[in-house]
């Protein structure tokens, strides 16, 4: 047997083999499709899925333990004509507006304060988030003993201890005491992620640029207003984006705090579909009421990118 | 209805006519423990050979509710050889489980559930009517609200055997009552507006929940309306909430509103419990379980309250029984179980006196007996505070009264449509005609209007 007929042989066996295989991961469609395969199967099974089948539901008139029947728009239509429905969604959009406005003001002026140099910066920096890092559920059953009628501690202390008032107070004896109530407990629970997230932009804005003002003879407002606030937009719209669905799409303070009362005032649009459809046993007229909160997230989306977020705050570059 | 109302009616006249003293006349002996007991002969439910079973139920209410019934459960496989898991499972995932287990056709042989669940699940289950005659033709007959969540809507057919309820009473301060000069609380409308008048002048107000508390919100509710001779629907299941008879119970919470505790509208389920320890109100409606927690308290403040509390059938106003409902607990067998007769047999060995009787008075008051004979035990004397809770069951106030046990009467429950009617018009945020329009929109929404 002479070398050339093996070399030939050797040569061609693997070829024969490899190609197959190679061939089909060099063909960019399958390797596309392959990788992201994964990722395409998780979103599919936990975000395409139950979001179709909450459309889905939305049309039928499910019941727990009963398969309903495709009825088109019923709920919708039903959901339109009733009052507290509307109040949701009103409370809903008015919870929203407020807790985020107080949430920014407060977070950023928070951030302001964490950027000095202050002792025990890491501390501090660490405790702020601590709202944040407690389980919504527990901080809410706090803030459920902070507004109880008749062991709520504000009132103990500003009645029996400093003898402020004679009466305790009803915090969630009313409908607008309770909205109010609720909307602090949000804004409490909201400012760590504001601040810090601020905090992190604040640290970015390169210190020349306030020595520079500084040589310019700049004011604290001129450089915060010049400076500051432009530098910190890009970090801002994404902080408010995010910001604003949370606080839209809340559910564990109010069902803790109050489940929607004193007479449905304080109910958001999640906290009134999941009544509707998990104690009240209509899944389709709850999955509607998800279903109407889409339109609503995604225009506020849209406000927070295009509206604080423009491209040349996001970019960092001039008006030009 | 019709079936239900005369059966209804044959059960308490026969009740009213004869009178505790029936059941050793009519050839009853003394069974174990002392629960009196007819001489009837007992189905022979022939268990499946290699029969295996497993048994959903609600998470105990207090530590001998397990454990009891799972001692019975074990002697139940020593003595038949057939094992028996019994699932325990939080009270929120009793529902859904059934959903489940109905739908799909698989899972638990017996699942032992809540309220309306046999009504809605009808047609999935295994009819119940040899044992539940047997046992009611034994122990003294079923009480009323165990018939109308267990058999069929409107037939004598049993879906399910009811094993017990949780009921409500007045839960009061003895003390504070006598001060304001009451040894017993009033049962007309009048008197009791009366007593919390004086008692809200002695600094002891009542207090009841008017904010989202699905338990004590709706009791509370209910307890307005039904006292008063209204109802959510009539016997059709049509929503009749708009009567004179509603305006007259929201003009009552209007005026019995100011004589409560502070800050009601906001209370929760737990609220009350919580305010009655804490020495705040003399007086409110709830389960057995204030007392219970106080009883067995470590803390001596807790145990002068025990001391101190004292229970009442909620007051009757124009309603000739209690008018409050109880939590029923139902077990029901599905038909896709391949051991029917093994899930008969189960259940009747749980419910006959050896083993029901046990575990009954070991609940001390928690769950209230179905069969009326278990009410004649001398347990319920030991502590003649928890008499009230004996008859839990002996009303036919139900969730949706008058109308058929559906789906949609749990809904209005759900969505605190009663209870929003009266708190709205008790803050004087609504007129009662306003009120209980709106109200009755909101029922029929999932109800007839």
């Amino acid at each position: 047997m002479d070398a050339t007929t093996g070399e030939l042989i050797l040569e061609w066996k693997p070829r024969r083999r490899h190609s197959r295989i190679s061939r089909l991961f060099d063909w960019k469609p399958f390797l596309v499709a392959l990788c992201m395969l994964p990722t395409a199967g998780l979103l599919l099974i936990f975000l395409t899925y139950p979001l179709g089948l909450g459309l889905w539901l939305s049309l039928t008139d499910t019941t727990i333990g009963q398969p309903g029947e495709y009825i088109g728009l019923d709920n919708f239509t039903s959901l339109f004509s009733d009052p507290v429905f509307w109040g949701a969604v009103w409370y809903t959009i008015f919870y929203t507006a407020v807790a985020t406005v107080g949430k920014f003001l407060l977070g950023l002026w928070l951030a302001l304060l964490l950027n000095h140099h202050i002792p025990f910066k890491a501390f501090i920096r660490a405790i702020v988030l601590l709202p944040w890092i407690v389980p919504t559920v527990l901080s809410a059953i706090a803030w459920w003993w902070i507004y109880d009628p008749q062991f709520s501690i504000v009132s103990f202390v500003l009645v029996d201890v400093l003898h402020w008032r004679s009466h305790y107070i009803d915090f969630l004896g009313s409908p607008w005491s309770a909205r109010w109530s609720l909307i602090v407990a949000n804004i409490w629970r909201g400012i760590p992620f504001v601040a810090i997230t601020l905090l992190a932009g604040l640290q970015t804005i390169s210190p020349s640029l306030y020595e520079a003002a500084l040589l310019d003879g700049a004011s604290s407002w001129q450089k915060f207003r010049r400076i500051t606030v432009p530098l910190l937009m890009p970090i801002l719209s994404v902080a408010l984006t995010l910001s604003v669905l949370f606080t839209f799409s809340d559910f564990q303070l109010v069902y803790a705090i109050t489940r929607g009362g004193p007479f449905n005032s304080t109910h958001l649009m999640a906290t009134l579909a999941f009544q509707r459809a998990i104690p009240g046993s209509q899944l389709g007229e709850g999955a509607a009421i998800a279903v109407s909160m889409i339109p609503f997230l995604l225009v506020a989306t849209l406000v927070c990118f295009f509206g604080v977020g423009r491209r040349k705050w996001q970019q960092g570059s001039d008006n030009d | 209805m019709a079936g239900l109302t005369r059966r209804d009616t044959l059960l308490s006249g026969t009740a009213a006519l004869i009178g505790a003293a029936t059941l050793p006349l009519i050839g009853a002996h003394a069974a174990d423990l002392d629960v009196p007991t007819a001489d009837v002969k007992s189905p022979d439910f022939k268990a499946e050979s290699g029969a295996t079973l497993r048994v959903l139920r609600p998470a105990k209410f207090v530590d001998p509710d397990e454990v009891l019934f799972r001692a019975n459960t074990k002697k139940f496989s020593d003595q038949t050889g057939i094992p028996v898991r019994v699932d325990f499972v939080g009270w929120e995932d009793v529902q859904p489980q059934t959903a489940v287990a109905a739908n799909t056709g698989a899972g638990p042989d017996i699942i032992i559930g809540f309220g309306s669940a046999p009504q809605i699940y009808a047609n999935k289950l295994i009819q119940m009517n040899d044992l539940a005659e047997y046992l009611g033709a034994k122990y003294g007959g079923w009480h009323q609200l165990a018939q109308i969540y267990s058999c069929r809507w409107g037939t004598q057919d049993w879906l399910a055997i009811p094993m017990g309820g949780s009921g409500g009473a007045s839960v009061y301060r003895v003390s504070w009552l006598k001060e304001a000069g009451y040894d017993s609380i009033p049962n007309d409308h009048a008197g009791f507006l009366e007593m919390a008048t004086k008692l809200k002048k002695n600094n002891h107000p009542i207090g009841f929940a008017l904010g989202h508390a699905v338990g004590d919100g709706n009791g509370f509710a209910n307890w307005l309306l039904w006292s008063f001779g209204a109802s959510l629907t009539d016997e059709k299941g049509k929503v009749s909430l708009d009567s004179k008879e509603t305006i007259a119970a929201l003009n009552y919470a209007r005026e019995l509103y100011p004589q409560m505790i502070e800050g009601t509208l906001s209370w929760g389920d737990p609220s009350n419990n919580k305010a009655f320890a804490a020495g705040d109100i003399s007086l409110t409606f709830n389960g057995v379980s204030i007392y219970y927690v106080a009883k067995n308290s470590s803390d001596p403040k807790l145990q002068a309250i025990a001391a101190d509390t004292n229970h009442q059938v909620p007051p009757l106003g124009m309603a000739k029984k209690s008018p409050s409902s109880s939590l029923v607990v139902n077990a029901m067998a599905f038909r896709h179980t391949k051991y029917p007769n093994a899930c008969k047999e189960y259940l009747r060995f749980m419910m006959e006196a050896p083993q029901y009787a046990p575990w009954l008075a070991g609940c001390l008051g928690y769950w209230s007996n179905s069969l009326k004979a278990y009410g004649k035990m001398a347990f319920w004397d030991a502590d003649p505070k928890l008499k009230p809770y004996i008859d839990s069951m002996d009303t036919p106030y139900y969730d949706s009264y008058k109308g058929p046990i559906s789906a949609a009467s749990s809904a209005v429950a759900a969505n605190y449509t009663l209870v929003d009617m009266f708190a709205s018009v008790a803050t004087g945020n609504a007129t009662p005609e306003a009120a209980v329009k709106t109200a009755a929109r909101q029922a029929a929404r999932y109800l007839k209007g």
